[in-house]
């Protein structure tokens, strides 16, 4: 671990612009920056990813850290700053993390088999209600970041799997292949070396898209249905 | 004539595209096991090629600067595809699009192009539906629809305020099944150095592994670009920090032409820049426009103490408050195109009727839908006689489901409730129309190099309309290229794998490893954002919103300045053969400021005012823009020569045979 001091830090700043500016100072000084994770700076990509006092994308609700702004801290404040913790998650430098994991997991099974053919039945063919869609919806805008896993004591990826699984069974479409899928995806969570889920809560808490646990118990009943029917 | 051939198919418009794939030449699909294409950038165009691609039987590797294909900016894209479905029976077609995205466009962009655009554009909808993307629904269980700037129909297909993310994961999902089939070898945390040709034809790329540091060989038939576009040379713009010209570069520098650098889309409702230390602007959505009403300020002393915390905007009186998009263009109001949006912020701006501390900003104000929707929903709930507050907070909540998301983003930066006050926006780039000039085939000028998507510059013309990116993301890459491609690569059906050890392949790697040994030999004491930001005040001073003659030459040399200075000086820490982001970052940048450079020049030799380029000495007595198409009608393409400003100008003169071109007019 490794101590900073920062003057200069104005409360509109994002966290990752406080970080810019200790990197840039680093640079100035010929040391090397500390590397993050980071991309979109909008809350939508996925790619930041910092234990932050020990919360992931720290202490606000409903956000990423590149949400978070330093009028959520005080001056003079010490500020713990770790990658996300995961045995599925190795570190591949400072505060970065490979989280490749979590694409093997969907290459096992999230999506629905249908080709590009331009030629697919016309959108309004099989009307959905509204209530299924939009919570197909809401499973789907899972962003992938692995604060679920960096929350979990057990480190479990029950809640990121669970919200792929559920978007796709929640829709007619997805339910031709859904015990497949289901299963396919759970052996591939497993292999990759998350643990299991003991139903803390803590991944709901500390999800930046407020994901919902109602999509574990909804995996955990097509698993078992799909383990059921062979 | 032109050493341009846009080889549009002959014959009637509406039957070109069908035309066209009846006759190219097709690759038998046990050949198509045979060759390898390499596809570069895995965001909705580069995704949806990939799986299209590997789905027909090539075997495709795809590379991508992030850890993962899903995390491509195609992702922040918010408020929706447009699609001619007409479901909402309004009149919508085909030809209604494609008309509409010809004159948002400004008539600079090429017809046939565009038509084959909104023709594919209701398959998107079907393939993404069956791909299970959960678009939004009305009560009756069919796909919603919302409107979007510079048309009269409702033909945005949308999932709240996150289609983008919705689509790319649908691309995402489809690239997955492939890669799990073993079609698709995806490389993550790599970036394209340099493209590689043989025998004057596209034949692979040398690739930096971002981790290791390692540098890659890998050969393929055919390259397809699809890296997005090149809004961060501007510094702050909505685009991600990692957003980079440099496999599009890279492809200008070996020959592909790089058409109408100077179109940059400045998207009117951004959360406005709050200081020095900002590292990138974040977009309200267009979608609000639909409901928010855009004002200033009618008075310049009520500005002033707006500015100065003494007045709140809520206090301000209704007759004090200036609705400029809904007086000057009454028929479109707030839902004007961006362009013309953006450029009347700037102009209320300048003249002092600004409303944050630094002067640049409007208000976008929902009190006026918070309340209509409150009143109907009140007596849809059969309350009778409702009160104040009954009706807002009623309003309020159904203006948090069409819009919560962007509601919350809003307040988490700015720390003000939207639902109170009226929001503050200002313009920010946020697309570029320009990029690789492409053939009706999305073939670049190298043989083999195609380019999709953003990165390419086929189909807005001089402005990109509301929800067309996504539309055109998708159909490049789902409906287009796998098919155009197909045609160039039935002759490679016998040329077997090609080696990476050839003296091409060789040459490249040096290239690649010489300039990243001269980025790290610089000892200077500025760091790389030192020069990003730099180059980033020259183009949005002179290179933004409005641009004229002097401002454009001195932009040129002051870049080509700061580009001498950048190699000599900037200070690099770490190593080469190691993961080291400030390397990555000044790889990018020594592209933006070469490309920079040709932007200006290109903004230079424009002597017009279209769409988004705003030329200050072209314009009429009411400061609406002046195009000239005796002179202009044209798509400038530009061609390598060394430096930027020996680049060579080739004109793709533009014919409009099925539209009639007009001044555009949204009053």
């Amino acid at each position: 671990m490794v101590d900073y001091d920062l003057n200069g830090v104005e409360e509109d700043m994002s966290f990752l612009e406080m970080l810019d500016v200790l990197n840039e100072e680093l640079v100035a000084k010929g040391e090397e920056p500390v590397e993050f994770d980071h991309d979109c700076r909008e809350g939508i990509c996925g790619t930041c990813s910092l234990m932050i006092n020990g919360q992931p994308h720290g202490p606000d609700s409903r956000i990423t850290v590149c949400q978070l702004h330093m009028r959520s801290f005080n001056d003079g404040d010490s500020i713990v700053i770790e990658p996300f913790r995961a045995k599925a998650f190795p570190v591949i430098k400072d505060l970065i993390v490979d989280r490749t994991a979590f694409d093997r997991i969907q290459q096992a099974g999230g999506y629905i088999s249908v080709n590009t053919s331009g030629r697919p039945v016309d959108a309004n063919a099989i009307p959905i209600e509204k209530d299924m869609a939009d919570k197909s919806f809401n499973a789907a805008t899972c962003i992938g970041c692995g604060a679920c896993v960096a929350a979990c004591k057990n480190a479990s990826a029950m809640l990121f799997t669970s919200a792929k699984v559920s978007q796709f069974a929640l829709l007619p479409q997805g339910q031709v292949e859904a015990a497949e899928r289901v299963q396919n995806m759970v052996r591939q969570m497993d292999l990759e070396g998350f643990g299991n889920c003991t139903n803390t809560g803590a991944c709901e808490v500390e999800c930046p898209k407020g994901i919902s646990l109602e999509n574990i118990a909804r995996m955990n009943r097509e698993y078992l249905s799909a383990s059921v029917k062979g | 004539m032109s050493v341009l051939d846009s080889k549009v198919p002959s014959g009637p418009l509406a039957e070109k595209w069908t035309k066209h794939k009846n006759e190219i030449d097709l690759v038998n699909p046990a050949n198509k096991r045979n060759i390898d294409i390499i596809v570069v950038g895995t965001g909705l165009a580069g995704g949806s090629a990939a799986a299209t691609l590997a789905e027909l039987g090539y075997n495709v590797k795809t590379f991508c600067y992030q850890d993962s294909p899903r995390r491509a900016h195609s992702i922040a894209a918010q408020g929706g595809v447009n699609a001619a479905k007409n479901y909402q029976g309004d009149g919508d077609s085909v030809y209604r699009l494609f008309y509409d995205t010809i004159k948002g466009g400004d008539y600079r962009s090429r017809e046939a192009n565009v038509y084959r655009l909104a023709e594919v554009s209701s398959n998107i909808i079907d393939q993404c539906v069956a791909q299970g993307v959960p678009f939004a629904r009305e009560y009756g269980g069919l796909l919603d629809n919302r409107s979007f700037g510079g048309v009269l129909v409702s033909r945005t297909f949308y999932a709240k305020g996150q289609t983008g993310q919705q689509l790319l994961l649908g691309a995402y999902a489809a690239m997955n099944r492939q890669i799990q089939r073993g079609k698709i070898k995806s490389y993550t945390r790599h970036e394209m150095l340099d493209l590689v040709l043989v025998d004057g034809k596209a034949r692979g790329i040398i690739a930096r592994d971002l981790v290791t540091g390692e540098i890659e060989r890998h050969s393929g038939h055919a390259v397809v670009i699809a890296t997005g576009g090149y809004g961060n040379l501007f510094f702050l713009s909505t685009y991600c920090m990692g957003a980079n010209v440099m496999a599009s570069w890279k492809a200008h520098k070996k020959g592909a032409f790089f058409a109408n650098p100077c179109f940059t889309q400045i998207h009117p409702t951004c959360i406005p820049v709050s200081g020095d230390h900002q590292s990138k602007l974040t977009l309200m959505s267009e979608s609000l426009r639909n409901d928010g009403r855009i004002w200033v300020p009618k008075r310049l002393e009520d500005a002033q103490a707006i500015r100065e915390g003494k007045l709140k905007p809520t206090q301000l009186k209704e007759e004090d408050r200036d609705y400029y998009l809904e007086r000057r263009y009454p028929a479109f109001g707030n839902l004007v195109p961006r362009d013309v949006a953006s450029r009347a912020a700037k102009e209320r701006c300048d003249a002092g009727h600004g409303v944050n501390k630094t002067g640049e900003a409007v208000y976008l104000d929902f009190e006026a839908a918070i309340m209509r929707y409150g009143k109907e929903k009140a007596y849809t709930s059969g309350i009778k006689d409702p009160d104040k507050a009954t009706i807002r907070q009623l309003g309020e909540e159904i203006i948090e489901a069409k819009y919560g998301n962007l509601f919350q983003m809003y307040e988490k930066i700015v720390d003000q409730n939207p639902y109170k006050t009226p929001m503050m926006i200002y313009p920010a780039v946020h697309y570029t129309m320009g990029g690789l000039w492409v053939d009706y085939n999305l073939q670049t000028t190298i043989p083999g190099c195609y380019s999709a998507g953003e990165a390419n510059f086929s189909d807005h013309g001089a402005n990109r309309l509301g929800a067309s990116a996504l539309m055109q993301g998708l159909a490049d890459g789902y409906f287009v290229l796998p098919y155009t491609i197909g045609d160039y690569l039935s002759d490679d059906i016998r040329t077997g794998p090609i080696p990476t050890d050839s003296a091409e392949f060789d040459e490249a790697e040096k290239n690649v490893r010489d300039r990243i040994e001269k980025l790290m030999s610089g000892k200077g004491e500025h760091s790389v954002d030192y020069y990003h930001k730099k180059l980033g005040k020259i183009m949005w001073n002179k290179c933004g919103m409005s641009r004229n003659a002097k401002d454009l030459e001195s932009a040129i040399t002051e870049i080509a300045e700061l580009r001498k200075d950048f190699w000599e000086n900037v200070n690099i820490p770490g190593s080469s053969d190691s993961k080291n982001q400030e390397l990555e970052k000044a790889g990018r940048v020594a592209d933006f400021l070469e490309l920079g450079e040709l932007f200006a020049k290109d903004a230079l030799q424009r002597e017009e005012s279209c769409g988004g380029h705003f030329r200050e000495e072209y314009q009429t007595p009411e400061g609406e823009a002046l195009r000239d198409d005796e002179n202009f009608k044209y798509a400038a393409a530009w061609e390598y020569k060394g430096e930027p400003k020996d680049a060579v100008l080739h004109k793709e003169e533009l014919k409009y045979e099925n539209i009639e071109v007009k001044t555009r007019s949204y009053k």
